[in-house]
Parts: structure tokens; sequence; C-alpha cells
């Protein structure tokens, strides 16, 4: 989807950290993605190398931790694991499963020289 | 440029204005490299492939800082925990607020291209300008180019400004936050952003907008909720179009429903067609109610600023409230 416009975001906060706090090359960027969020972590991967150029994280490493998705079940009323949007709930199958997690997407921290 | 959606940025133009674009998310200039390019660097994923499975560990849930990064020490870790659409939210925050100020209900409309949107549009301006009591709608339109949508809104008498979004796939805050200040919709009234055709890229985008509403039309497959669960999880409301059409069709409205709250189960669902106006009462009530809770909601926020121009001390916590602004 709109994996460049998150690579420039991505990018932003990167140079923003640098400049805030004093360092001007970036190891590794590393993301946690929720694995409902709406992004293709590949897509991102290609779009983050083309939009690191040039800034203090040229050539740094991408590492996306993926966060588990969870979603409030009506019917057992409580938390359950699901792997995408319109799953069922493992423990009941009913679709009466709202996402309450696993749709984030951020930057977690950086590795620095 | 992305290689699934093609999106790209800084050619955004707001009713054609101005060689320079009126807007700009972050210096990119990136791309025209070339798909050598990428493949030429170092595969971006080697430092993850190990942090995943190499080294004969597992590193799921990463821990304190330095832990996913073996052999690093914390001192050269940052941390950030920054969400990536953060700028974005900053600006859907301020959007959101200067709408709860007018006390303007913002809606989003988002859908594939060609599902009636703008025709939508069009009879909904006519039902809410003919109504007893007018009420004023104002408009923005988001296509990759031409004002064509803008102009069908006029002609309504309804203000609406184009916002062309160039290479971009999606309407963000910055833009709307822009072009609803040029629009400067009166209290009390509707503002309906007509997004992008485009069932994707648009779900992640937060416009400072009250709710989303999914239009899907019955000539489209009736499994697209599940095709394109971001955008039907993040909607209050879907839209049925064009069952005029029913008799001609093999589709299951029922079916589509059914899988629509698979994905959302609080997803409300309307049923309606644009060109005959069947259906159009409930999505009048559904948009008369949400406008009436933001006039209220205007009205309490004001009271409750009297009461604290009241109380001097009061006022004095208002103060830092007011001034949190934006990141960035």
């Amino acid at each position: 989807m709109h994996e460049m416009s998150l690579a420039e975001g991505i990018r932003q906060i990167v140079e923003d950290a640098g400049r805030r706090q004093g360092f001007r090359k970036v190891k590794t960027v590393v993301l946690e993605i929720g694995q409902l969020a709406a992004l293709e972590p590949d897509s991102l991967r290609f779009c983050f190398d083309l939009v690191m150029k040039d800034s203090i994280a040229e050539g740094a490493v991408l590492q996306i931790d993926s966060l588990p998705g969870r979603g409030w079940c009506a019917r057992c009323a409580e938390t359950v694991p699901i792997a995408a949007l319109y799953d069922a709930c493992p423990r009941c199958g009913s679709y009466q499963v709202q996402a309450s997690g696993g749709t984030e997407m951020r930057v977690k921290e950086l590795e620095i020289e | 440029m992305c290689n699934v959606c093609g999106c790209g940025s800084g050619e955004t133009r707001i009713e054609g204005e101005g060689a320079k674009p009126a807007y700009r998310w972050a210096p990119v200039g990136r791309r025209q490299a070339t798909r050598a390019q990428a493949e030429a660097a170092p595969p971006a994923s080697a430092h993850a492939a190990g942090g995943e499975a190499g080294e004969g560990s597992l590193h799921f849930g990463h821990g304190p800082a330095g832990a996913h990064a073996p052999g690093m020490s914390q001192a050269q870790m940052v941390k950030i925990e920054q969400d990536i659409l953060a700028k974005n939210d900053g600006f859907a925050a301020d959007n959101r607020r200067w709408l709860a100020e007018r006390g303007v209900l913002a809606l989003n409309l988002v859908s594939s291209p060609g599902s009636g949107k703008t025709s939508l549009l069009v009879r909904t301006i006519a039902a809410l300008q003919s109504l007893p009591q007018p009420v004023p709608v104002s408009v923005v339109e988001g296509d990759q180019q031409t004002s064509f949508d803008a102009e069908r809104i006029r002609a309504t008498g309804a203000p609406a400004l184009q916002i062309n979004t160039g290479k971009g796939c999606h309407l963000d805050a910055r833009m709307v936050g822009i072009a609803m200040e040029r629009l400067a919709p009166p209290e009390g009234g509707v503002l309906l952003v007509e997004n992008v055709g485009n069932l994707v890229c648009p779900a992640a985008f937060d416009l400072g907008e009250a709710a989303k509403v999914v239009v899907l039309s019955v000539t489209e497959g009736e499994d697209k909720p599940l095709k394109y669960p971001d955008m039907f999880a993040a909607a209050s409301l879907m839209l049925v179009n064009k069952i005029d059409l029913l008799p001609h069709l093999n589709f299951d409205v029922n079916k589509t429903i059914e899988f629509a709250l698979r994905v959302n189960p609080r997803l409300q669902v309307i049923s309606l067609s644009a060109s005959t106006g069947e259906g159009f009462e409930a999505w009048l009530d559904w948009l008369l109610t949400r406008r009436k809770a933001a006039r209220i909601a205007r009205a309490e926020r004001l009271a409750g600023l009297r009461d604290a121009a009241a109380d001097p001390v009061a006022e004095a916590d208002l103060e830092p409230a007011a001034n949190s602004g934006r990141a960035g």
C-alpha cells in the first residue's frame, strides 16, 4: 500500500532524533509492526533503502519486530490471538472478534555509531 | 516509487494551484533511483533474518534495549518509541480540534474508484439543502488528477475544493487541514471528504474525521471486505450503493454484510441507491444524528469554557492544554 509514505515518515523520525540527540550515523533501524497493521514488510524494505539514501540512515539495516495480533471476542468476553482482521475466534469460532492489538507501526529504537 | 500502489509524494496540488507543490511530506527526490540500485544495496533483511532465526536462537518479543542486537552495547541503542504515522496523526488531531471548536461534522468517504461516491455526495447535498432547516455542506475532493468531481459538487451550490494528490494514493491530514481552512465550513455544518478512490491506502491515514464511511457498490465483488479488510476495519459505516441494480446482478447483499462484519463486528450498514434515492432516509438519519452530537459537544465545550473563565484557577489549568500542539 502506501509504504513509500511510511518510509518517508521513518526517515523524518530518524533525522529528527539525530538532530535532537546529536548522532550522525544510524546502523540499524528497529521497527515494531503489528501483525494486523496496514503495512507490507517486504514492500517497506524495498522503499526503505531508496528513501534512506543521503540520510543519516543511508545503508542502515532495517529490523522489523513483529507484534502479535489480538482481538476481543464478544462471545468469550476475552482477548484472543488472531492472525488476520477477518479471523474467527480460535476458542469459539465466532466472528464477533474486534481487533484490539497488533495494529502498531512504530519506530522502536535505533542503533547508532 | 512504492512497488505496490505507485504511491509517491511532492506532487500534491490544491485546486491546481502553483507549480510548486502545496504540500511536501519530506525531502524525497529518491524516486529516480533505479531498481538496479535498489538491488545492488545489501539486502536490508540480512540483520533482521539473523535476529529472527540466526545464531541458533529466536528473537520474538525482544526485551530491553540491546537485547535484539547481540554484541552491541546498550549505550549505542537509542530509544525512539514513536509511531511512524505520528506526524500525520498530529495534523489529524489539529484538524479534529479545529472541527470540534466549530461543531462541524467531518466524514471521510472511502471506496474503490467507481463505487458512486460523487453521485452519492451530490444526492446527499441536495437532500440536506432541501430540509426545512437546510444543513450547510462543504466538500473536499481528493483525486490524483483533474477537478471534475469538485465541479460536479459545485454544480449543487455547495462549496468544494479539489485536492490533486499527483502520484499520491491517499489524502493525508495535512492536505485536508489546508483545504478545510480554505473552505471554512460554517459552524454546525457538515464537511464531507471524498478520499482518493482506493480501498487500501486511505485506511491508515486519519484525517481528523468523526468517522470513515466506506462505500461498496453491488457491481463490485461480494468478497471485497475480506480482500481489503483494513478499510472495513477502519470504517464506522458501510454504505452498500447501487442497490437499484440488484435485479440485474448476481450479488448477495447479505453475504457482503456478513463478510464485512467478520472484519469489523461494530460496523453499521445501510443499503441505498444514489440514483433512485432508495435507502437515503436511513443514511440521512445516521448523518444528522452524528451532526447533532457534534453540535452538542461544541455547546458543552463552550459551556465548560465559560465556567472555566469564571474560575481563574481552572482557566490557568486550561492554558497548557490549549498550547499542546503537534510534534515536529
